[in-house]
């Protein structure tokens, strides 16, 4: 994205949030739904338009999970490593994920096609272990059926 | 005025004290990391644990520096419970930064001479106590530096991990107040070289127009010059010329 | 939509959209909660509205997309009202035969019916399945029944009123009520609500902010999720209460942005009832003021505790600080707050509809009402259970969990989260209620309840949450920092075959120090799953450690070592 585009980004969501600084959080949220990560240019710009120190916003971007600073994949997978899950097999399955794709947790494929995540607990532990694609959750996984499941992805 | 007793001694201090600085005051010896006068309490080395017992019998452990004294207050300083927590914390601090003298000093101090726990790399001194970050903030006012990500991948550090930041201007009151010397700051031929424990940043030194001695940097006199609304010549004699 | 400006005409509202609707017409309640989505219930809802067009049958038959009916193991769950036939697994392909066999002729499927596993008889109606009977559905009581982005539904089942009767009451009076109640936090912490209340309405100063905290980071424990997602009115009309006793205008939903679908339902509904008149200036006309802003997590355990959301909440890292100094007097922006959590929120409504003497029937001596509880891990019927306070573990595992699935034994079960403990068999008589599980060194927690059977490693476990809470921690102190890493690395070593018995000893030391010199809870307790593992299941790390063998069958040891 051309620096003017990410500057725009940035520019509605902190009208959005009415240069609010103690709305960093959702304000970030709100850009990384757009452009999928938080380059540089975003921080600083954030910084400046909310009056607060890079540092800080380098601090709460590298804090929360929930942010990346490098580019992620077109589909964000996010293995649940949840107690339930856990106890169903989880990591089991997130191996199995990690050797079908060549990367480990945290990492993006080189294709920029999948990115791979853990979390703990998306709250549907009755179909533990879930892997949730993008807004799609596949429930009762088996590193068995991990390789059809990926190959619905484009 | 405030009266307690610590170590069965009995104390007054003025209100709004905290037990730290209190049992200071009456030397007596309470360790700590975190603490620096010039900034808020953090509270986050836990040596400074004290056992209380308050006015209305309740007990609990507390870091004096951020306990504030009350009246009829019960202070204890060095039970058997507090000098095992004090071991272990510094026992974890051996591992942390197996390199540190002040480290091995103060656990000397303590009785402790070696770590029972798996020893670690990298660290270079740095205990986190976030000292440095907090006096860039809340005294220099620029807060170039601060703590990145979380638990034990949190290190102190410049934004994005460079070897620059543009809100540093140079003045190496981080280092003055760190207390394990994980941060120097080296002048040398009219550059200087602060060292953080991950990063480094140069620095063009001013130098002064009467006795040629490189006195600070460019950008802390262009700073001091900027946020005072001075003339910048102004700064063009060291202050020892002046 | 022209706001509410007296109670009369919430009523006549009310009253109206009650009129509406045909108590006796048949309606198709789809259960599309989080998990059922999971299960494909979607499709299943689209199915039913797409059939009932085809088929002309609107005027026979509604269909509801409803909130969580908590029998996750069992869905996508279909329960036709008013009968409250309940249908279980259904899918797409039974739609049509569910709309020509029981609206049409009122005759029940046999093989979309709940088989009791006991008597292997089959059941019909909702109230008999077993999960369903032994519980007592109060706060969940309606998620079943409402549409949660509907505030209509919500109204049509009494929504509100709860609040109407409130403010009417002086603040003194609610307090009062709630005190009488015994209503204690459902957040993990048990602290009597209306003390919090009543100190954060005395505290020094003009503002005072009133959050829920919707975080909910235990892993494995949804009950929240469900609640905001299912029914976020019942959790609003808690907060406006409350805010009116503690004499609050501004509320802050702190809610996981891993709950998508809880948040924008959430949204839905502060949208709807600030249309209302329900939230926002002059309530009802009464002259009170309160807003809800909604804040999302960001992916950070830690900021379930509350000066850590706190610090979020004022656009900071989520970092605690001592609480030497209540929250109720220096809280958010060092101003009086009251947090409290979801479920705290919901149960306010029925305690002011019903009367404290009521709710205080319900319940121990000591933990009045009902709690819910994730009942998930190696347990036949996954899901969320809501029992009133006092029932014994022994019945929620297996007269509401149906035991053991795939004919494995008990072995233990973790309540309390991170910060609780395991229990084994032998305690499986305890009542559930906040001091009872304390006593035995685990905790009620915010009701996630882990079953684990006999292929399970009590060792595992306990690395397993060491290794996430280590990655959880904010890293601010030494002990919580340091220690957690160093107590990975021995459960590690154990597990894999490198163990000594002087580690246990070192856990112990470790524990010990984190549970006395860690800052907040995160740290002080995150012993408790080590602890009581190797309190009741000692013999497991013994066997890792002396006879390098896994007797749960569970870690791949390295082969005995030739001395």
């Amino acid at each position: 994205m051309a620096p003017e585009e990410l500057k725009e980004k940035v520019n509605q969501a902190l009208q959005k949030h009415q240069h609010d600084k103690s709305l960093l959080v959702d304000i970030l949220q709100d850009i990384q739904a757009e452009i999928g990560y938080l380059p540089k240019e975003v921080l600083e710009e954030t910084g400046k338009g909310l009056g607060v120190p890079l540092s800080r916003v380098y601090s709460v971007a590298t804090f929360f999970k929930a942010f990346s600073l490098t580019p992620r994949g077109r589909h964000l997978i996010n293995v649940c490593m949840g107690t339930a899950c856990h106890v169903r097999g989880a990591d089991k399955v997130l191996e199995q994920i990690e050797e079908e794709l060549g990367i480990k947790r945290g990492e993006t494929t080189a294709d920029l096609k999948f990115t791979l995540e853990t979390v703990n607990c998306v709250g549907a532990c009755a179909l533990g272990p879930i892997v949730v694609i993008g807004e799609d959750y596949n429930g009762e996984m088996t590193p068995e059926a991990v390789g059809s499941v990926l190959k619905n992805y484009n | 005025m405030v009266k307690l007793t610590i170590d069965g001694r009995a104390i007054t201090a003025e209100e709004g004290t905290t037990v730290l600085y209190a049992a200071r005051d009456n030397n007596i010896y309470i360790p700590s990391l975190c603490e620096n006068e010039a900034v808020a309490p953090y509270g986050a080395c836990r040596l400074c644990l004290v056992e209380i017992t308050t006015a209305s019998g309740r007990k609990r452990l507390v870091t004096s520096c951020i306990y504030r004294v009350e009246e009829g207050l019960t202070v204890l300083t060095n039970t058997e419970r507090i000098q095992k927590i004090r071991k272990v914390l510094l026992e974890l601090l051996l591992a942390r930064c197996p390199e540190s003298d002040v480290i091995r000093d103060m656990a000397k101090k303590a009785g402790v001479t070696k770590t029972r726990f798996n020893k670690r790399t990298g660290n270079n001194s740095c205990i986190l106590c976030a000292n440095c970050a907090r006096t860039c903030e809340e005294v220099v006012g620029v807060a170039a530096i601060s703590l990145a990500r979380r638990g034990v991948d949190r290190e102190l550090t410049t934004p994005f991990n460079e070897d620059f930041t543009d809100a540093c201007i140079g003045c190496g009151s981080c280092a003055y107040s760190c207390p394990t010397g994980a941060i120097t700051v080296v002048d040398k031929n009219g550059t200087r070289t602060i060292n953080w424990p991950h990063n480094r940043m140069e620095f063009a030194m001013k130098q002064c127009s009467v006795c040629g001695q490189y006195w600070a940097p460019e950008k802390q006199v262009e700073y001091i010059a900027r946020t005072s609304g001075t003339p910048l010549e102004d700064y063009d004699i060291c202050p020892d010329c002046r | 939509m022209a706001k509410l400006m007296s109670f009369s005409e919430l009523e006549a509202l009310r009253k109206s959209i009650v009129d509406k609707r045909d108590p006796d017409k048949a309606v198709i309640t789809v259960c599309n909660g989080t998990g059922c989505h999971a299960h494909g219930c979607k499709a299943v809802t689209e199915a039913f509205q797409d059939e009932i067009k085809k088929q002309n049958l609107s005027a026979k038959v509604d269909v509801r997309a409803s909130g969580c009916h908590g029998f996750c193991e069992r869905g996508p769950l279909v329960v036709i009202k008013p009968r409250d036939i309940f249908y279980q697994r259904v899918r797409v392909k039974d739609v049509p035969e569910i709309l020509s066999e029981t609206i049409g002729k009122g005759a029940t499927i046999n093989r979309l019916l709940y088989t009791d596993r006991k008597t292997s008889e089959k059941v019909t109606f909702e109230y008999d399945v077993p999960f369903y009977k032994h519980q007592k559905r109060l706060v969940f009581g309606n998620n079943g029944s409402i549409d949660p982005s509907s505030i209509e539904d919500y109204l049509a089942v009494g929504g509100y009123s709860a609040l109407a009767k409130a403010l009417r009451m002086t603040p003194e009076q609610i307090i009062a009520e709630v005190r009488k109640s015994g209503l204690r936090g459902r957040g993990g912490g048990g602290f009597p609500t209306a003390n919090k209340w009543e100190s954060t309405r005395n505290a020094e100063g003009d503002t005072r902010y009133i959050i829920c905290n919707a975080d909910e980071g235990d892993p494995g424990a949804y009950m929240d999720r469900s609640l905001v997602e299912g029914n976020p009115h019942s959790v609003i009309e808690g907060m406006i209460i409350g805010a009116f006793a503690i004499g609050g205008h501004d509320g802050y939903i702190y809610i996981r942005n891993e709950y998508p679908l809880a948040v924008r339902h959430v949204r839905t509904a502060i949208e709807q009832a600030g249309a209302y008149g329900l939230l926002g200036k002059n309530i009802l006309g009464s002259g009170f003021d309160f807003n809800i802003r909604i804040n999302r997590g960001g992916g950070a355990f830690v900021c379930g505790e509350s000066t850590a959301l706190m610090a979020s909440l004022e656009g900071r890292v989520g970092e605690p600080r001592a609480k030497y100094v209540h929250t109720s007097e220096q809280g958010l922006w060092n101003k009086p707050t009251n947090l409290n959590n979801v479920e705290t929120w919901a149960n306010v409504p029925l305690i002011i509809n019903n009367g404290a003497d009521w709710f205080s029937k319900i319940g121990t001596a000591g933990s009045k009402g009902t709690k819910i509880f994730s009942l998930v891990g190696n347990i036949s019927n996954t899901g969320l259970v809501e029992v009133p306070m006092g029932i014994t573990l022994r019945e929620i595992i297996f007269d509401i969990g149906g035991g053991i699935p795939k004919g494995r034994n008990f072995k233990a079960v973790q309540t309390g989260g991170p910060s609780g403990g395991v229990i084994p068999e032998s305690l499986l008589d305890l009542p559930v209620d906040f001091d009872e599980l304390s006593k035995v060194g685990s905790m009620m927690g915010s009701g996630g309840m882990i079953v684990m059977d006999d292929k399970s490693c009590m060792v595992d476990f306990a690395k397993f949450y060491i290794t996430f809470l280590e990655g959880e921690s904010c890293g601010k102190c030494l002990p919580c920092r340091e220690g957690l890493q160093q107590m990975r690395e021995i459960l590690t070593a154990i597990t894999e075959g490198r163990g000594k018995m002087s580690d246990l000893k070192l856990l112990e030391e470790l524990s010990d120090t984190l549970r006395d010199a860690a800052l907040c809870a995160l740290g002080s307790s995150a012993p408790n799953p080590v602890m009581s593992s190797l309190k009741y299941f000692r013999d497991e790390y013994v066997a890792h450690i002396k006879d390098r063998k896994c007797p749960a069958g569970v870690c791949k040891l390295e082969a005995a070592k030739v001395k």
